[in-house]
Parts: C-alpha cells; sequence; structure tokens
C-alpha cells in the first residue's frame, strides 16, 4: 500500500522548518525530506554542528548565522518526521512524491506539499570560470560552515550582492587573507529613493555596513562600482584574474577567485510539475507564481522561502508559517478566529521584511549581459557548451532552450540545466531579440535529482 | 497573419523524420515542397526516439522496406552532407532461457524462409564476444551486423537542412485547421495564413488520425508516449545495442558515454498540450529489465527520463501510401515506435509514388483501408 502522509515538506531549511514545526504543533501528520545530513538548509548549514562542537565559530559566521540554531531546536523538538538524506526526485501533479532514501526509491502520496528549497546562487559565465579554483561564493561559505575549511591564500571576491559581503566579512573575522573585492557595478544612486524604507522597516542596511566596515577595518582592497570583463587566468588551474576597472585593465595574482551574482530562486522541482511560473524582470529569473499563501496553481501544492521569490532567510519562515497555517486552515485543524489571529502576526513580520527588498534589487540589479558572454566562454559545464555554439544553434533555426538541447546537448547533463539554464535562455533572447518570456525555459524532466538504476528498481 | 496564399508543389503536414524526408526526396526530384509544422520540427517522436536503426526482429512486412533504408543510412553523408550521427554497431537480443533460444532459432528460421540472410543466431561464447558486459544469465540470441543507431533529432534535421537547401520550405508554428480540395488543388488552412498546393503528404505521426479523417480516411490510431531514459557518463562497456527476448528493452551506449534504455514502456499523453506525463511504476520496470541483462548498470545514476509522443495502430504497422478517400493525397504515419529506420526510405516511397505513380517495393500492407470499420 502507498504511503501517505497530510503535509509534506520538501527542504530543511528556515521555511521548511519553520512551517512543519507549526504544522506538527497542531496535530498535522507532517514529513519534511531533505538531501542534506542535517537540517538548516544552505544559509544554516551545519548549524547543529556548530553549536555543538564548533561554538567558537560562531564569533566569525555570526548572529544571523546562530539565529538558525533556535530554529532548528524547535524543529528537532517538533512532532514533525524527519527524513535527512533524502533525495526527492519527482512530484506529481496528484501529489505523488519520488523520494530515494538509503539506495531504494519509494513512492509517496501526500494531501498537501510544500516545497521550501531555496534558491541558488545566479551562474557567472566569465572566461575560466570552469578552472579549478574558482568557485561560486556560496559554495566556498558552504565549506566553511560545515568543515571550518578557510583559504590558506589570499583570496578574491567578484560580483555583488550581500552574501559577497557576508562572506568577506566572515573571512575577514575568520583571518583569512583577501587580496581584493572586485565589485561589478552596484548603484548607490539608482538604489537611494529605497534607501529610507528599508532602513526604517529593517536592520539589513545597518548590518550590511556593519559587514563593510569590519571588512574595510581589515584593510581589504575594494575596487567598486566599475569592475566589468572578468576573466579567470590559468593553465591547469587559476592563477590570476583580470578585469576592467573604470575602462583601464587590472590583474591580480590569486590561487582562488570566488564569484556571485546575486541569487534566484530554485525552481527546477516547480518546473518540474510543472506550476505556472513569470518571470520577474527585476530580478531576472524565473518564479513560481504564487498567491499570498503559497499557493501555486496546482492544487494542494504550494512554495515558500526563497523558491518561491527571493526574500532571505527571516522572511522565508515567515513565509512557511503562512503556507502552514493555510494548510491547517484547510485541514480544519484551526477555526478561522485562531487562523485570522496567527496569520497576521506571520504577515505583518514578512511584509516588514520584504520592504529592504526594492532597495537591495536596485542596489545590485543582475547582470545582464548575455549578449557580451564570448563566444569561446562555457555556459553548460556538464555538456561543455560555448555561447557561440548557442549562437549558432540560433543561426541554424534554434528558437528556444529545449531545441538548444538538441542542437547542441547543452542543458542534457546530471545537473539538468541548472547550471546554465538562464544563460541560455538569456543569449537566445538576446540574438533573437525577443522577451524571456517568449523564449521561455527548459522542460525540466524528472528525475530532477539522479537515481541509481538501482535505486529506481527497487520502486514497487 | 498573411492573408496571401502560399503556393507550392507538395504541401507536407508534419516536420518530423518522415515529413521532411519525404521533403527531401521532392526536392531532390526538381518539386518544391512546403513542410507544414504546428510545433518546432521534430518536436515529439522524432527528437524523443530512442534512435534505433534496426532491422532484427522487424514484422516480416517492413524488412523489404527496411533492407532498402538501411542501405540509405550507410549512405546519408553522401545523400545529405550529414549523417545524423549513424554508427553501424550492430544490434544484439538476448536469450535468457531455453525457450528464448528456440524463439531465436524459429526468427531466424523464419528470415531465411523469406530469403533473408541478415539475422544471425549466435552461442553463449558469441554473445559474450559482442557483449562482455552481459549478464551471466545470456545464453546466446540474435546478431545483425550492419545495423545501429543514429542521433534521432540530428538525422531529422540533415534531411531538413537538405530540403531547404534544394528548395523545400518549412514553416514551424503552423498548424493545419483545415483541408479543402478546389479546382485540383489542396487548399490548407492554417494558424498562420493559407497554402495551396497539388498534391498533399500527412506526416502527421500521432496527430496522423486527425489528417486523415479530413481526407475521409478512417485510421484508429492511439496517441502514446515511449519512455526512455538517459544515465549519466559512463565508461565505455558496450557497442551494439542490445535488446532481450522475453523482455522489454532497448539498450545503447552512446559515443559520449550515456546509456539510453527504452523498450516500449508507456506513459501518458495530453493531446492538447503535447506534453507527456512520466509513469514511474513502469519506469521501474524498464530498470530492472535493464540491470538484469547489464548488472554494472545497478550503481548507473539516471539524470533524465522522458517521453515522445507517437501514433500506434491496432495491427502495430504504419500507414504508408496513396489516400484511398481523396486524390492526390499521401499517408506516412503511425509508425508504432519503430519508424526511425524507416523514415529515409518512406520519404522516398512517397516522392516515388508522387512523381512516378508507383514504387517497387511492396506497400500494400500498409494501406489506409485495411481497418475495419469501427
Amino acid at each position: 500500500m502507498t504511503e501517505t502522509v497530510d503535509l509534506a515538506v520538501i527542504g530543511a531549511g528556515p521555511a521548511g522548518m519553520a512551517a512543519a514545526t507549526l504544522a506538527a504543533e497542531h496535530g498535522l501528520d507532517v514529513v519534511v525530506y531533505d538531501d542534506n545530513a542535517e537540517p538548516g538548509g544552505q544559509i544554516y548549514r551545519a548549524v547543529e554542528t556548530v553549536a555543538r562542537d564548533r561554538a567558537k565559530d560562531f564569533a566569525f559566521l555570526g548572529e544571523s548565522y546562530r539565529a538558525g540554531a533556535e530554529l532548528t531546536r524547535a524543529f528537532r523538538a517538533s512532532r514533525a518526521r524527519y527524513e535527512p538524506g533524502t533525495t526527492v526526485w519527482l512530484v506529481q501533479k496528484d501529489r505523488t512524491i519520488g523520494i530515494s532514501r538509503d539506495g531504494k526509491a519509494r513512492m509517496v502520496a501526500a494531501k498537501r506539499i510544500l516545497i521550501a528549497t531555496g534558491a541558488l546562487e545566479r551562474p557567472v559565465p566569465i572566461p575560466g570560470w570552469t578552472l579549478p579554483g574558482v568557485m561560486s561564493v556560496g559554495a566556498a561559505q558552504s565549506v566553511l560552515k560545515s568543515a571550518a575549511l578557510a583559504p590558506k591564500q589570499p583570496v578574491v571576491l567578484a560580483g555583488k550582492g550581500p552574501l559577497l559581503f557576508l562572506v568577506a566579512a566572515q573571512y575577514v573575522a575568520a583571518g583569512v587573507k583577501i587580496a581584493a573585492i572586485l565589485e561589478t557595478g552596484a548603484r548607490k544612486w539608482d538604489a537611494l529613493p529605497h534607501l529610507w524604507q528599508a532602513w526604517s522597516k529593517t536592520n539589513y542596511i545597518g548590518k550590511g555596513l556593519e559587514l563593510i566596515r569590519a571588512i574595510e577595518r581589515a584593510g581589504v582592497t575594494v575596487v567598486r562600482n566599475a569592475v566589468s570583463d572578468l576573466k579567470a587566468i590559468g593553465r591547469e588551474r587559476v592563477e590570476a584574474v583580470t578585469f576592467s576597472a573604470d575602462g583601464s585593465p587590472g590583474r591580480i595574482e590569486t590561487a582562488l577567485l570566488l564569484l556571485h551574482e546575486g541569487v534566484i530562486s530554485n525552481v527546477q522541482l516547480t518546473m518540474a510539475i510543472p506550476v505556472k511560473h513569470a518571470w520577474n524582470a527585476t530580478q531576472r529569473c524565473w518564479q513560481p507564481v504564487l498567491d499570498a499563501r503559497g499557493n501555486t496553481d496546482v492544487d494542494g501544492i504550494a512554495v515558500a522561502g526563497d523558491s518561491g521569490g527571493i526574500a532571505g532567510a527571516e522572511a522565508a519562515a515567515h513565509m512557511g508559517r503562512i503556507a502552514a497555517l493555510d494548510a491547517l486552515r484547510a485541514f480544519g485543524r484551526i477555526d478561522g478566529p485562531t487562523f485570522a489571529a496567527m496569520i497576521v502576526v506571520e504577515e505583518v513580520a514578512q511584509k516588514r521584511l520584504l520592504a529592504a527588498r526594492p532597495f537591495l534589487d536596485a542596489l545590485y540589479p543582475p547582470p545582464d549581459t548575455a549578449a557580451a558572454i564570448a563566444d569561446d566562454t562555457i555556459v553548460c559545464r556538464c555538456e561543455e557548451v560555448t555561447a557561440g555554439d548557442i549562437r549558432k544553434a540560433v543561426d541554424l533555426g534554434c528558437t528556444g532552450p529545449n531545441q538548444t538541447k538538441s542542437f547542441t546537448r547543452a542543458g542534457m547533463g546530471p545537473c539538468q540545466g541548472r547550471m546554465c539554464g538562464l544563460t541560455v535562455a538569456e543569449i537566445i533572447a538576446a540574438k533573437l531579440n525577443r522577451p524571456m518570456e517568449e523564449i521561455g525555459y527548459y522542460r525540466i524532466r524528472p528525475p530532477i535529482k539522479p537515481l541509481t538504476v538501482g535505486e529506481l528498481a527497487a520502486l514497487e | 497573419m498573411s492573408a496571401a496564399t502560399h503556393e507550392a508543389d507538395v504541401v507536407i503536414i508534419g516536420g518530423g523524420l518522415h515529413g521532411c524526408s519525404a521533403a527531401y526526396h521532392l526536392a531532390a526530384k526538381g518539386l518544391k515542397p512546403i513542410v507544414l509544422e504546428k510545433n518546432v520540427v521534430a518536436r515529439h517522436a522524432s527528437s524523443a526516439s530512442a534512435g534505433g536503426v534496426r532491422r532484427l526482429g522487424r514484422d516480416p512486412a517492413e524488412i523489404p522496406l527496411a533492407m532498402a533504408s538501411l542501405e540509405l543510412w550507410h549512405r546519408m553523408g553522401d545523400m545529405l552532407g550529414a549523417t545524423g550521427d549513424f554508427r553501424a554497431t550492430g544490434q544484439v537480443r538476448v536469450a535468457e532461457t531455453e525457450a528464448d533460444m528456440a524463439a531465436c532459432a524459429a526468427r531466424v528460421k523464419l528470415t531465411r524462409s523469406l530469403g533473408y540472410d541478415f539475422e544471425r543466431l549466435i552461442d553463449r561464447n558469441e554473445l559474450r564476444r559482442l557483449v562482455p558486459a552481459v549478464s551471466p544469465a545470456g545464453m546466446g540470441g540474435i546478431h545483425v551486423e550492419r545495423d545501429g543507431y543514429a542521433f534521432p533529432f540530428k538525422a531529422t534535421t540533415a534531411f531538413r537542412h537538405k530540403a531547404e537547401e534544394l528548395g523545400a520550405v518549412v514553416r514551424e508554428g503552423t498548424g493545419v485547421t483545415g483541408l479543402d480540395r478546389r479546382s485540383d488543388r489542396w487548399e490548407v488552412a492554417t494558424n498562420a495564413g493559407n497554402f495551396r498546393a497539388p498534391v498533399l503528404v500527412n506526416a502527421a505521426g500521432a496527430w496522423g488520425g486527425e489528417m486523415a479523417a479530413f481526407l475521409g480516411d478512417k485510421v484508429p490510431i492511439e496517441p502514446t508516449a515511449l519512455m526512455m531514459m538517459v544515465s549519466e557518463r559512463m565508461p565505455h562497456f558496450v557497442d551494439p545495442t542490445v535488446g532481450a527476448i522475453s523482455r522489454k528493452l532497448s539498450f545503447k551506449q552512446m559515443q559520449s558515454g550515456t546509456v539510453v534504455i527504452g523498450g516500449g514502456f508507456k506513459g501518458l499523453v495530453d493531446r492538447i498540450t503535447e506534453l507527456t506525463e512520466l509513469n514511474f511504476q513502469h519506469l521501474a520496470q524498464s530498470a530492472r529489465n535493464a540491470a538484469a541483462i547489464f548488472p554494472i548498470m545497478k550503481g548507473a545514476r539516471l539524470i533524465r527520463c522522458w517521453a515522445g509522443i507517437e501514433g500506434f495502430t491496432p495491427d502495430d504497422l504504419p500507414v504508408i501510401g496513396p489516400s484511398k478517400a481523396a486524390p492526390a493525397a499521401y499517408h506516412s504515419f503511425a509508425f508504432c515506435g519503430h519508424g526511425f529506420q524507416l523514415g529515409p526510405i518512406v520519404g522516398a516511397i512517397t516522392a516515388e509514388l508522387i512523381v512516378n505513380g508507383k514504387t517497387n517495393l511492396p506497400i500494400e500492407p500498409f494501406r489506409v483501408d485495411r481497418f475495419p470499420a469501427h
């Protein structure tokens, strides 16, 4: 007989943990699937281990990271069932979930599903980005959190966005030498009109300034506002980064180049179902279309946290609770007045946090540089397809990312286009001079995470 | 939308392999065909196919066509300037029991009695030599040389591009909404303008039944989603395309190292959205079949599953040849999951029928009016 559950939560980051904790508190049968070994998601990765074994590391990982420990404790104490080390490789419209754990695939029938799969870093396809020694800022931070592994040699951070400065500040606090921070075009004047709203309603600005002051106090070189033409140089691995700053060329020797151009919603799962998505022109990414409580256009499937739109960890927890309350109401576990009283608290808090978005969106606009990506730069890392290959396919009649798969194999590798989907679509859009809404995105087919033949064969 | 009517010698409905092959062969004979494709070229079966170029195990009715088609596959580069990545690595069908071995012997005896010697009975040792990674359960089977596989999308676009080079026109995003015969001309209405030609070809694949109905030919056709899966790249371990006598399996390792597994397992079709839904219980059986023949696959990571929409008839044979209800109209559709290999020759047959009024290949078994009234 098929296993059933009231509410299946996918992802144990802040949104998933908060939702599961609240829903289980009110008696719902809740299960949380997550592919990591510990709860926390990317943002609070390894927070339990740090709290238990390496509490001194909170000193450089910071207060906002420590906040994850409380959320995790409450989740662990709740009656929500937690299945770590579990891959969700399928979600169907009828709310069948395909999971795999301990080498065996199985199907679960969920009455409701909450998708809380978080964010991905926007790919940064510069020349040489596939060289060893070039990685994303987020990946470098994961290593810092889970293993306290900090680079020994001076690093260069390039790009923009809050995470870039957070990691830089963590490095400074951990004693890592930073050769330089190369900022690719923050737009202070564009952001200024949104400053008061962000400043008055959230503490993000104050926190950001603190990080920047700490970085400056440490004497780190920050090249501001005019960096372009980034290139990772090296033969076997990265040896230097070259760039243009205010039109004049620059070069810094480094064995580790960390890139970051902000984060985007992880839509692999929602695209695979598929639920309805819309193009967010400000953040230049696809997002599922959601109502105020996170519901998609598919009955019983909701999204919370950054996978539904970038809002950060704190807002994610509130969004998770809003979705949980909606589920509790649907199951009749709470009455109308209780629901109204509880949801208003979450909504007010969430709205306050979202007040900082216009400022951040204006300050750190996503790069609109698809047209400028050099022909010989690799965009699909799995299949080693270059920007020039994509443009050649367009010349041969390719009109969208799904055909690019057939023409070039871009997006056909193990990551299913996570690393190239946006870039490929933007290159096609730029070349055909058509809007992204018309170009579309890859049709994502399950399994959305690799599954072995043996695991699938074990499915009944 | 254009008010003008576009003129051509032949209107071909469907931009899959069969439509593009017909367009090439017609253009090569000096005619000007126009291909109308409601979606994009090779959207369904023609890109989702497993790409087997196989004579092994074919219905006797299809063998003469498959023999001729194989010669075109081997000449593809000369013909089109592109090979569709055809590789003649052979095909093997594995027997696992005495009963399987008897079935192999009976099959080879049958094709010999029809005058063909392309299928060869092989024993355990020969199977191991050809397919070293085969499970110890493999007792022998049938081997066919010169068969192999190609890359469906590339094969289809190879025909398309050569046809275009010779003067054919391909219109994507152009779906037929109505057909009418007026003063010796087919008037074809679409969502993107009107087209007119003296001759019509129905190469609409799973949608071919609807087009046939426009002409007055009744074909019971079931659109079906055949599912496939592909693994990550693996070290090279097998050359021929491998099937099994008593299991639904089609198994090949591509040059890149990825392994493509099919076998005719069916998912769900939504004909309106033209999307498919996979059935993982069936794919689990597909995985068990692959792992039974190739134990090495148990740990292989599957990175994607998909399905292509294909038309099936009750007798599992395609519809090829002239319309019975309408003049100057020809069918080439409903290939029931084994039309990829036949693509090159059926386009040639259609062109011969249009230009010469006849073909030397036996197409009687595929006539459109063979289905009892229903």
